[in-house]
């Protein structure tokens, strides 16, 4: 059987290559989508002013991880002095630290 | 032309298994002759063909390798090198263009085909592939290897192996070939094929150095020469016949 | 083509040829490797992605934010405070808002409710984010219950439904008219919920927030400045969960490069003994390791890195989402801007890469120096 023409780092090479090009097209791809959304970008800045609004709309769970910027600083434990943070998402939503 | 001067190797030196390997070796081998190392095993024939081939420094004495020209070295007034107390890098040089090397157990790496295998001692040169493939196929040709050519080594039958040690060795053309027991693993036949080799390299004009107490080597027609070891010395030199 | 070239090339060979011999186990190993890389890639790319999208959007907050406290809770505002607010030096408008939180039993989902300043809803019509829609199968011109503090079903129409992609800001948002919104949380009348201001010279900032809290001691002023940082926080490696991602993998790469560099076996000892025995150099040895190494590393770090990217801009991080949503019966569906620091990228190959390639290089160290003769011998 002859031995195979096709050297085994140039596959390698080929593989790396074809990483590279991927990531370029990614690159062109993040920046492509970027400008198509700066229109939208903007219509919902407008709404964010308009609304006052003061937080992104990303854990609704409970109050002070809605409005994390706006929560007390003893937010979990509103209820009662024993209601320890029960939200999973309280370990990531913190209140804003004053500096 | 090698020539040794008062070479010693000693083991372990200064620790309680100290041992003497070799004592006092003076010898100098002839270009384009095939020399012969005959003695038992433990006469010390492996560690002289190590340093003979400077894969091993002696721990006293002077070796010399005439008509070796490295780049960065100046010649001594004599012509040729004193390898003894050479840099690491420099040793690799000589042992790249200068030296093939056949190994008792083969050593051919595992799990690697029989072509990468025999192109191995030419990779780090940076020849173009195509050049070396070239070569490599033109061994296999002559070792009448080609059908084996992707086959992995572990594959192989013992004279199959034989062969493509032996055409690893030649693969970068070198002006010695050194030869530990080549025929401990072969039948009379195989034994026989190898000597066949070996004339044929010394009708190229290479050199041939051979450790073996099988009488099937040392009485050989081509051999030029039979150096008797015993001990870590040599105790005896003679022609084929004697 | 160089000698040069030619040389790592062919040392590339070998290198890929002796992966080879231990395919399966290379393999695993560079998925196990790939897999590392994508998931603290994804969860790098979608923080960045979020600090990037609220530091963009929370612009257009409020500049500053006033809320009464008692007993140290957030308290309704008397709107005698947005009269002293008005009259300190340099607020240059100020307006009370009135929001809240609705919980719907139903579906056991939180809303917020907001009366906008600007063309806030008739009375008996609302409009809704998406995500309120999705949740409760409304469309315009729909009918929605909620009910009153006073125990009572009160009724709206669905005028609209807020922008598709506005849904990371609005997604839980019902946009009610202030009638409506005193009339369903019972409210008293006089009171706002909190007051935003607009300031003439924004470096003014903290001089106002200490002018109010002196005039207003137990209300508590929030910056524009400050609500943007709740994000840089949450979404900061070096605070909360996000640390304990990064400790693990971490770890992982530390456990391959350990692997690696925790000594040769008596095989390799022997190989590299033969390699230099047929006239391989102590660097074409050492290249050699270097490629073993780069391989899988280098390998394992584009794969993870573009799969990485794909799934979190292009599945808007499907993986991560369950644990972003938490408890969260309502989440927003939302594709985030691509966005990527240069400086942790390249910390992430950084990390990846160079670990394990030095892992693979120094353990064969000695054997690539000593004369081969030694080597094959011990």
């Amino acid at each position: 059987m002859p031995p195979s023409s096709i050297r085994k780092s140039g596959v390698f090479i080929a593989f790396i290559g074809g990483c590279g090009l991927v990531v370029l097209l990614l690159a062109v791809h993040a920046h492509s989508r970027r400008l198509a959304d700066a229109l939208p970008l903007s219509r919902n800045l407008a709404m964010v002013g308009n609304l006052g609004l003061t937080d992104l709309c990303l854990f609704t769970e409970a109050r002070y991880t809605r409005n994390p910027s706006q929560a007390d600083f003893h937010a979990p434990f509103q209820d009662h002095p024993l209601a320890l943070d029960h939200f999973p998402v309280g370990s990531l939503a913190t209140q804003p630290h004053r500096r | 032309m090698i020539e040794l001067k008062q070479i010693s190797k000693v083991f372990n030196s200064g620790q309680a298994n100290e041992y003497t390997a070799l004592e006092g070796i003076s010898l100098s081998v002839q270009p384009g002759l095939v020399t012969v190392l005959k003695g038992a095993s433990g006469s010390g024939k492996t560690t002289l063909l190590s340093i003979l081939g400077c894969m091993d420094r002696p721990t006293s004495g002077r070796i010399r390798i005439a008509g070796l020209h490295l780049p960065g070295l100046p010649d001594d007034p004599e012509g040729g090198i004193e390898v003894t107390g050479l840099p690491e890098r420099f040793l690799t040089e000589v042992r790249r263009r200068h030296f093939g090397f056949i190994f008792q157990q083969f050593h051919l790496l595992k799990g690697i085909s029989v072509l990468e295998n025999i192109m191995l001692p030419a990779y780090p040169i940076g020849t173009e592939h195509a050049v070396l493939l070239e070569r490599a196929q033109h061994l296999l040709g002559i070792f009448d290897l080609a059908r084996k050519s992707s086959a992995k080594v572990e594959w192989l039958s013992g004279g199959e192996a034989q062969r493509v040690a032996i055409a690893r060795a030649l693969m970068n053309d070198p002006a010695v070939i050194i030869a530990d027991e080549p025929t401990a693993h072969l039948d009379s036949h195989l034994s026989r094929e190898f000597m066949g080799f070996i004339a044929r390299l010394k009708a190229e004009g290479k050199t041939a150095i051979i450790a073996s107490h099988d009488p099937l080597v040392y009485e050989a027609a081509v051999v030029d020469r039979v150096i008797t070891m015993r001990d870590g010395r040599i105790e005896g030199e003679g022609t084929a016949e004697s | 083509m160089g000698k040069g070239l030619q040389r790592q090339l062919h040392i590339l060979d070998f290198t890929l040829a002796a992966l080879r011999r231990r395919m399966g186990r290379n393999f695993a190993l560079l998925l196990v490797y790939t897999v590392v890389v994508f998931f603290l890639g994804s969860v790098m790319f979608f923080t960045q992605a979020v600090k990037r999208e609220a530091s963009q959007l929370l612009n257009g907050a409020p500049e500053m934010v006033v809320q009464k406290l008692l007993a140290g809770r957030h308290e309704l505002i008397p709107a005698a405070y947005l009269e002293k607010i008005r009259e300190i030096r340099g607020v240059g408008s100020a307006h009370g808002r009135l929001w809240g939180y609705y919980y719907d039993q139903v579906i056991g989902a939180n809303y917020t409710l907001i009366v906008p300043e600007v063309a806030p809803p008739e009375p008996g019509r609302i409009s809704i984010g998406q995500g309120v829609a999705r949740a409760r199968q409304l469309a315009v011109g729909d009918l929605m219950t909620l009910r009153g503090a006073d125990g009572g079903q009160h009724l709206f129409e669905i005028k609209q439904l807020l922008a598709a992609e506005s849904e990371l800001v609005s997604a839980d948002l019902i946009l009610i008219s202030a009638a409506d919104f005193a009339n369903l949380f019972g409210q008293p009348p006089g009171y706002f919920t909190d007051i935003a201001l607009a300031v003439r010279n924004p470096n003014e900032l903290a001089t106002i927030a200490a002018k109010v809290v002196a005039i207003l001691p137990d209300t508590r002023p929030i910056s524009r400045e400050e609500m943007a940082r709740t994000y840089e926080a949450v979404f900061d490696w070096r605070g909360g969960v996000l640390i304990f991602i990064l400790a693990t993998s971490l770890l992982a790469f530390a456990i391959f490069a350990w692997e690696k560099a925790s000594g040769l076996s008596g095989e390799e000892k022997r190989e590299i003994g033969i390699l230099k025995a047929i006239g391989w150099e102590t660097s074409d040895v050492i290249l050699l390791k270097f490629w073993e190494g780069l391989v899988v590393s280098l390998s394992a770090f584009l794969l993870g890195s573009i799969l990485a990217y794909l799934h979190v801009f292009f599945t808007g991080a499907a993986l991560l989402a369950p644990a972003m949503k938490g408890w969260s019966v309502l989440y927003p569906d939302f594709g985030f801007t691509p966005f990527v620091d240069p400086a942790q990228l390249f910390a992430l190959f950084f990390l990846a890469v160079v670990p394990y390639t030095v892992a693979t290089i120094v353990p064969s160290w000695r054997a690539a120096t000593v004369d081969p003769a030694a080597v094959m011998r011990s």
